[in-house]
């Protein structure tokens, strides 16, 4: 074991004072360390996109980054998306369109989605759909997935 | 008088939603308990081979590190038993929870290390030194059977069924038919990875294990006869679960290891499984070789079939026992009239993970062949592989209608079906003619596009029972506790949904309570599509009583006769248009000392079965082998459908599945058992571009005699034919039938076919 390094953590607007050793990941920090167990695990390798949340507006893979590296940066996760009782659109979407089943993967989704959306609002249905099989559902066979974000996105450009 | 809404039969939002939208669920990786242990598996790095010395000093020097486990320390633990199929012939094959002096799988535990944290238990892991004498390894289950152990073979038993006169059927052949079909090692993989959480109370005396998933009461009642506890000093909990599929929530070694060593370390045990693992140690299924042979008449009609079959169950027999290949071999006949049929299914293990069920158990398989088959007729023929299909199928006058065969404990008898009708619904909603013309028109200028069909029957509503109570709570609100489980599929909203339309009350007013083992005595759980007909008859049950127990009591508070009461959105009413009051069922069960809660139990020894057919068409590139599926139809009869899009969503997973078998996935070994798929960069499953916009087709035609509501199960419909569905088109896309004979079709494969013609 290495030494551990103190860094804070800004999550959901929130700082997470830790202490964690340098390889520790991002979602291992995120879940163990902060306690936000919203996002979740899938691989470990980068592939499922389970554990995607937004870097300073960016989704990224939080298995493949370690959280020393996110120190300073500002890092959205699932438990920041709803107001209060009021959910982000791309939420209720999935809601409204049975775009969750199990609900593993959703958080991911959710964070790859919103994150996309905000920075191409405009997206093309081609590239959306090119974005969202970047990660992996096992439960729902993506078309709600799809019908979801796409009538997000129309509420979001609102 | 209030409109009493209905609740049954309508698309309404699900109960399970929020939390699991907001970031609250509650699956295995979030419970943690202060002062926990985490265990790590040291696995057999070695497909066959046996253990000449593990080391555990490095490990134990290790800070963090509390203790390592190997065989002697679980030595009087027994292996796993059987949850289904269970034969005797089987239980010399099964595993123990550490290998003890042989390893037959990569990936079999070999040790365990207790650590505190994740990243010190996988360190220490690593440092734990295991050296294995390699021993020649059997990967293929078409093989001579090898040696599994001193006096037994690779080869436990044999599944055979039969009906009829199977050899008048081929004496009086006009021509006959046989084919070599084989199904690639796929399985269900969810999302979410194994994961167990144990911890002892002593202050109890109670074992809890969190982390549950399908069987919880089962599995509760396993442990606690393997760790030597009375069943009221061990309880499971279900908390959210990422997927099940068959595979997971069936009792593994894992879970086991971190029972009992949360009761000997007295200390919190977390265990939580990586993808590698799970790719390598949880249950694998599918892989089957048939060699299949019908005799026809000269007009295609089937006389007889007889198949042989190998089962490669991996390393040992798992918890399912001979279930899969049972029910490979006792569903194959489908939706077709067969006057004879016999079946030998070879139970063959193989140093690779060990095997269950996966959504359409021994279905997939057999659906894959049968319809192969019947592909294989029409050609013969000469007639079109509707009609063909047409001239078999079970006419609606024969229901019920007894097959001749058992399985899991059951005569399989369907209840009830109109194959027919659902063929020409399917034909009009797929536009079928007018798509033959088109994909024609297409062919003749040079394009790789056809379609395929595919028709099955599936199974549901395992029994033998479910229990449910349904309370109403003073505090408001309605309780169903139910000894069934929920993985992912929308059981909270459907059970609601039944119990709101018999009691009278909203749905969202209603908690279902599931996968608990200290709230209700006894449960079967979730498998085999069996939750809705099971577990909801047994709401309707219990929510009748209620209901009839609720407006007796109000009766007399009310100074009337109980036959004048409604209930109406949880308020016990007057009913008709007649005004007067009225009073909420929980102020009602306030006022009742002994509370206002019925249990009851739905038995039932038959299953229901749902039947369906797929239609596909799809573009072949036979440049690069890729598949492009361009329309895709999903008919499929549930009998009632409690919550039709929650139903749809079942048919439209269910076909990512499928599509994933029939075009990706395949854990594939080397000749040393040595395993090339351990990553999702190897295993291949199946993203938003692979999986096409479908149309289902959801029908009611045939509700199932034996429940009133006429519920079938809709959990694998989905599944079933879609490599069956998919290899039909190819060929036609092709204009070769029969070509395809293995999934999955991936593009390797389909180019040297190209190129073998």
């Amino acid at each position: 074991m290495t030494e551990k390094l103190d860094i804070t953590l800004t999550i959901n607007g929130r700082d997470h004072a830790i202490k964690v050793e340098p390889r520790r990941t991002l979602a291992d920090a995120i879940r163990e360390d902060c306690g936000q167990t919203g996002t979740h695990i899938g691989c470990e390798h980068g592939v499922c996109g389970a554990c995607t949340v937004i870097v300073d507006g960016a989704p990224v893979r939080s298995c493949l980054m370690f959280a020393a590296q996110a120190e300073g940066k500002k890092i959205r996760t699932v438990e920041g998306l709803a107001n209060d009782h009021d959910l982000h659109p791309m939420q209720q979407a999935f809601m409204d369109h049975h775009g969750l089943q199990c609900g593993f993967c959703t958080p991911g989704f959710l964070m790859l989605a919103v994150g996309v959306l905000e920075r191409e609002p405009d997206i093309s249905d081609e590239d959306l759909i090119d974005v969202l099989s970047s990660n992996l559902c096992r439960c729902t066979g993506y078309q709600n997935i799809i019908k979801a974000v796409r009538a997000a996105a129309q509420e979001m450009r609102k | 008088m209030a409109q009493k809404p209905k609740f049954i039969g309508r698309s309404v939002p699900r109960l399970e939603d929020r939390p699991l939208l907001t970031g609250k669920g509650r699956f295995a990786a979030d419970i943690s308990f202060p002062g926990q242990w985490t265990m790590r598996v040291v696995r057999s790095s070695v497909g066959h081979g046996r253990i000449k010395v593990i080391d555990t000093t490095a490990a134990l020097a290790m800070p963090g590190v509390h203790a390592v486990w190997t065989f002697a320390d679980v030595a009087h633990i027994p292996p796993i038993g059987f949850r289904l199929t269970g034969l005797k012939s089987l239980e010399p094959y099964r595993q123990r929870v550490l290998a003890n002096d042989i390893v037959r799988y990569v990936g079999e535990p070999v040790a365990v290390v207790f650590a505190d944290g994740q990243y010190a238990a996988e360190d220490a892991a690593e440092a734990v030194e295991i050296e294995i004498e390699q021993l020649g390894a059997i990967v293929n289950a078409t093989q001579e059977p090898g040696i599994f152990a001193a006096g037994l073979n690779t080869e436990p038993d044999v599944i055979r069924k039969s009906f009829g006169d199977i050899d008048a059927a081929f004496r009086n052949a006009h021509a006959v038919i046989a084919l070599e079909l084989s199904v690639g090692r796929h399985t269900g993989v969810p999302m979410e990875t194994r994961g167990a959480i144990a911890r002892y109370d002593e202050t109890r005396n109670v074992l809890e294990m969190h982390g549950a998933a399908k069987v919880p009461h089962w599995n509760r009642a396993n442990l606690a006869q393997m760790l030597g506890l009375t069943h009221d000093a061990i309880h499971l909990y279900e908390g959210h679960v990422g997927g099940g599929f068959g595979i997971r929530g069936e009792l593994y070694p894992e879970d086991v290891l971190v029972c009992a060593a949360a009761l000997h370390f007295k200390k919190p045990i977390k265990w939580i499984e990586d993808r590698r693992e799970h790719l390598i140690a949880a249950n694998h299924s599918r892989q089957q070789t048939h060699h299949i042979r019908a005799a026809i008449d000269k007009d295609g009609h089937i006389l007889g079939i007889d198949n042989k079959f190998f089962h490669d169950n991996g390393a040992y027999m798992r918890t399912h026992a001979a279930t899969v290949p049972d029910l490979a071999a006792a569903m194959m006949p489908g939706p077709y009239r067969i006057p004879a049929y016999r079946t030998a299914g070879h139970i063959r293990l193989t140093n690779k993970t060990p095997c269950g069920t996966y959504r359409a158990p021994g279905r997939y398989e057999s659906t894959f062949v049968r319809e192969r088959l019947l592909d294989a007729i029409a050609a013969k023929v000469g007639v079109d592989k509707v009609e063909i299909r047409r001239r078999n199928l079970i006419d609606k006058s024969a229901m019920p209608y007894t097959l001749g065969l058992d399985t899991l404990g059951t005569h399989i008898v369907y209840d009830s079906g109109d194959y027919a009708l659902l063929l020409d619904k399917t034909l009009k909603a797929s536009g079928w003619d007018e798509l033959q013309a088109e994909l024609k028109a297409r062919r003749a200028k040079g394009e790789k596009v056809g379609a395929g069909i595919a028709m099955f029957v599936e199974k549901s509503g395992l029994g033998p029972f479910d229990t449910v109570r349904v309370t109403v709570k003073p505090e408001g609100g309605i309780e169903v506790v139910t000894g069934v489980a929920s993985i992912g599929q929308g059981v909270e909203t459907v059970i609601a949904q039944i119990c709101a339309d018999t009691l009278g009350v909203d749905y969202s007013t209603i908690a279902v309570i599931h996968g608990q083992t200290d709230r209700i005595a006894r449960g079967m759980g979730a498998f085999a599509s069996r939750v809705t007909v099971m577990c909801g008859e047994a709401t309707r049950l219990a929510a009748t009583k209620l209901r009839a127990q609720a407006l007796e009591a109000a009766a007399i508070l009310m100074q009337t006769d109980a036959a004048h009461l409604d209930i109406v959105n949880g308020e016990v009413v007057r009913s008709g248009d007649s005004p007067g009051p009225s009073m909420t069922l929980s102020a009602l069960a306030q006022q009742m000392p002994e509370g206002l809660s019925v249990e009851d139990t739905f038995e039932s020894s038959q299953m229901v079965y749902p039947y369906g057919i797929h239609v596909a068409a799809v573009k072949d590139d036979i440049q690069t082998g890729a598949i492009a599926i361009e329309r895709y139809l999903m008919a499929y009869d549930v009998g009632k459908a409690v919550n039709p899009k929650l139903v749809e969503g079942q048919i439209v997973g269910g076909l990512a599945q499928g599509l994933g078998g029939a075009l990706f996935e395949e854990f594939l070994y080397d000749e040393h058992g040595e395993p090339l798929s351990v990553t999702f960069a190897d295993y291949l499953m199946p993203t938003a571009h692979e999986v096409p916009p479908s149309t289902v087709l959801l029908t009611e035609d045939s509700p199932s005699p034996l429940n009133p509501l006429g519920l079938k199960g809709a959990g694998e419909g989905g599944t079933n034919p879609v490599g069956a569905v998919i290899a039909s088109a190819i060929d036609d896309a092709l204009q070769r039938p029969g070509a395809i004979t293995q999934l999955p079709i991936t593009p390797m494969r389909l180019k040297a076919i190209v190129k073998s013609a």
